[in-house]
C-alpha cells in the first residue's frame, strides 16, 4: 500500500469517527435522557423511533441566519468554534482503537498530545465568551476559565498515575501493559480521571458555565445557526474523547474477554459506549454545583485523591 | 458541599454518597420501565365513559322547556321555537305542541359543568367524549343542531343497572301497575 494511501484511509476514518461518534452519541443522549425521565423522546423524524433527529437539527441549523452581535469582536466571534472543535479532532487522532497501529497516528507521547491539546478548549471558551461583547458570555467564560484551569491538575495528575505504572506515555502502550487487577489498583485515578473530565467538557453536573437557569446560555448566548451548532458538535466529541481516553487509559483498551487481536476495535468501541453512557446518566441524575461547590470539589476532594493515587502507584511500583 | 446541618434523616445515611448512588438508580430504574407518554395524535386516548368532551343533543326528546337555557351560567345555549297545534283524531279538542326552530351551544363560552345536562328533564342532552373540534376561527365553535344531534354518536351506552341497587322508578311502577291490573 503506498504511503499516501494509507494516510488518505487513515484520516478518513478518524474524520468519519469523528462525525459518526459524537451523533451516535447525541442520539443515545436523546432517548436515554428522555425514558430516564418517563418520557419517549424524539420520536418523527426518520420514521423509526426518531433516528434522524439529530441529521434534522443539523439541517435546520444551517438553515439559520448566521448572526454575529453588532459590538462583537468579529473574526475572534467567528474563529472560537473552529478552536473549540479542532483539538478533540487531533486528540481522536492519536488515540488507539485495536491493536497493531490501528490508530489515526501511533504515537509515543500520545498520552502528552492528548493532555495538551484537551486543554486548549478553555482558549476556545475564553474566545466566544469575550468577543460576544455581552455581560452573560463574560461571566460564563469567565468560570469556565476557573473550571478547566482547576479541573486540569487532577486530571493530569491521575493520567500520570497511569503512565507511572505503565511506564509509558504512549496510548497504546499503555493498553499493551494493562491488566486486569488496575482496575482495583487505578480505580480512585480512574474516579478522579472521568469526573474531572466531566468537568472538563464542561458536562453537567458541572455546567456552571453553561447555566441555562442563570447566566441564559453562558458562553454561548450569543451563537446561532452553524456555529452554534459546532459547539453543540465539540462537546459531544468532547464526551467521546473523554470516554476513549478513559478506556484506553483505564479500562484496557481493545481489551476484552476473548480475541482481542480480530475483536479489540469492538472492545474498545463498546467500553467507549458504556462509559459515554454513565456521562449521559450522570447529566440526567444529578444538579448542576455551585461555583464554590465547583471548586471545593475539585480542590478538596480530586486532587489529594489524584496525589495520593500517586504515591500508591509509585509504591507499587517500586515494590514490584 | 457546605458542612450546613442537615435534617435528621442524613444521619441514617449508611455511608457518604449513598444518596447520589441512589439517585443513579432511580434514573436507571425509570429508564426500563415503560415510558408515560400518549402519542396522542398517532394514537387516540382511551377515555373513560364519562368523559366530558362535547354535548350532543337528542331532538325527538327535546320539549323545549328551555330549563337548559335558563339555568346555564355562562348563557351559551340558544332556544327559539314555535308553537304547532296538531289535531288528535278522536281527542276533544286540538292539542298544542312545541317545535324546536334552533337549538345551539356556544362552546366558546360554555365551561363544561354539565348543569344543562344534569337539569333536563326529559334526558335530551348527553355527554360524549369527543373533544377534537378546535376550530380557526370563534364563531365556529357555535354547534347548531344537526351538528348537536352529530354528537349523539359519541355518547356511549348508559352503565348496566346496578343488580343489587333499587330498581328504577320507572320500573317499580310499572311492576305496580301491572299488578293492580
Amino acid at each position: 500500500m503506498p504511503v499516501w494511501l494509507e494516510i488518505a484511509i487513515r484520516v478518513a476514518g478518524v474524520f468519519a469517527a469523528f462525525l459518526v461518534l459524537p451523533l451516535v452519541v447525541g442520539q443515545t443522549e436523546h432517548k436515554v435522557m428522555a425514558h430516564m425521565q418517563g418520557r419517549l423522546g424524539p420520536m418523527y423524524a426518520g420514521r423509526f423511533h426518531g433516528w434522524a433527529q439529530l441529521i434534522a437539527d443539523g439541517v435546520k441549523f444551517v438553515q439559520k441566519e448566521d448572526v454575529a452581535p453588532a459590538s462583537a469582536d468579529r473574526s475572534v466571534f467567528r474563529l472560537a468554534p473552529a478552536v473549540a472543535l479542532i483539538p478533540y479532532l487531533v486528540a481522536i487522532l492519536v488515540i488507539p482503537l485495536g491493536p497493531n497501529d490501528l490508530v489515526g497516528q501511533p504515537l509515543d507521547m500520545g498520552l502528552f498530545l492528548v493532555l495538551a491539546v484537551v486543554g486548549v478548549g478553555i482558549v476556545a471558551v475564553l474566545m466566544a465568551g469575550w468577543a460576544s461583547a455581552n455581560k452573560y458570555t463574560l461571566l460564563g467564560a469567565l468560570r469556565a476559565a476557573a473550571q478547566l484551569l482547576a479541573y486540569e491538575l487532577p486530571l493530569v495528575l491521575a493520567a500520570a498515575s497511569v503512565a507511572m505504572a505503565a511506564g509509558t506515555l504512549s496510548l497504546s502502550g499503555i493498553v499493551e501493559a494493562w491488566r486486569p487487577w488496575w482496575l482495583l489498583w487505578q480505580l480512585p485515578a480512574m474516579g478522579v480521571f472521568f469526573l474531572a473530565g466531566l468537568a472538563e467538557i464542561r458536562r453537567p453536573p458541572f455546567d456552571a458555565p453553561i447555566a441555562d437557569s442563570e447566566l441564559v446560555f453562558g458562553y454561548l448566548t450569543e451563537y446561532t445557526g452553524l456555529r452554534f451548532a459546532l459547539f453543540l458538535l465539540a462537546e459531544y466529541v468532547g464526551i467521546v474523547v473523554i470516554a476513549a481516553l478513559t478506556t484506553v487509559l483505564f479500562l484496557g483498551g481493545w481489551k476484552g474477554p476473548f480475541a482481542d487481536a480480530d475483536l479489540g476495535w469492538l472492545w474498545t468501541l463498546l467500553k467507549v459506549g458504556a462509559v459515554s453512557f454513565v456521562v449521559i446518566w450522570v447529566r440526567v441524575t444529578f444538579p448542576r454545583l455551585r461555583v464554590d461547590q465547583l471548586q471545593r470539589f475539585c480542590w478538596l476532594g480530586l486532587v489529594p485523591v489524584a496525589l495520593a493515587q500517586l504515591i500508591l502507584t509509585a509504591a507499587v511500583k517500586v515494590a514490584t | 458541599m457546605t458542612d450546613e446541618p442537615t435534617s435528621a434523616p442524613a444521619e441514617k445515611s449508611g455511608f457518604p454518597g449513598k444518596g447520589l448512588i441512589k439517585g443513579l438508580g432511580v434514573t436507571l430504574k425509570t429508564m426500563t420501565r415503560k415510558a408515560g407518554t400518549q402519542q396522542y395524535p398517532d394514537v387516540q386516548p382511551e377515555l373513560p365513559a364519562r368523559s366530558r368532551g362535547v354535548i350532543g343533543l337528542m331532538e325527538s326528546n327535546c320539549t323545549v322547556c328551555m330549563l337548559c337555557a335558563r339555568e346555564c351560567p355562562d348563557w351559551c345555549i340558544y332556544i327559539d321555537s314555535h308553537k304547532e297545534t296538531v289535531e288528535v283524531p278522536g281527542a276533544a279538542r286540538a292539542r298544542q305542541r312545541n317545535v324546536l326552530d334552533r337549538f345551539d351551544i356556544d362552546f366558546s363560552l360554555c365551561m363544561y359543568c354539565g348543569i344543562c345536562i344534569e337539569v333536563c328533564p326529559f334526558d335530551a342532552l348527553f355527554w360524549a367524549p369527543d373533544f377534537a373540534y378546535a376550530e380557526g376561527d370563534i364563531r365556529n365553535l357555535l354547534h347548531d343542531r344537526d351538528r348537536l344531534g352529530e354528537h349523539m354518536a359519541g355518547v356511549p351506552a348508559p352503565p348496566p343497572h346496578d343488580p343489587n341497587g333499587e330498581p328504577s322508578k320507572e320500573e317499580s311502577t310499572a311492576a305496580k301497575k301491572g299488578g293492580a291490573r
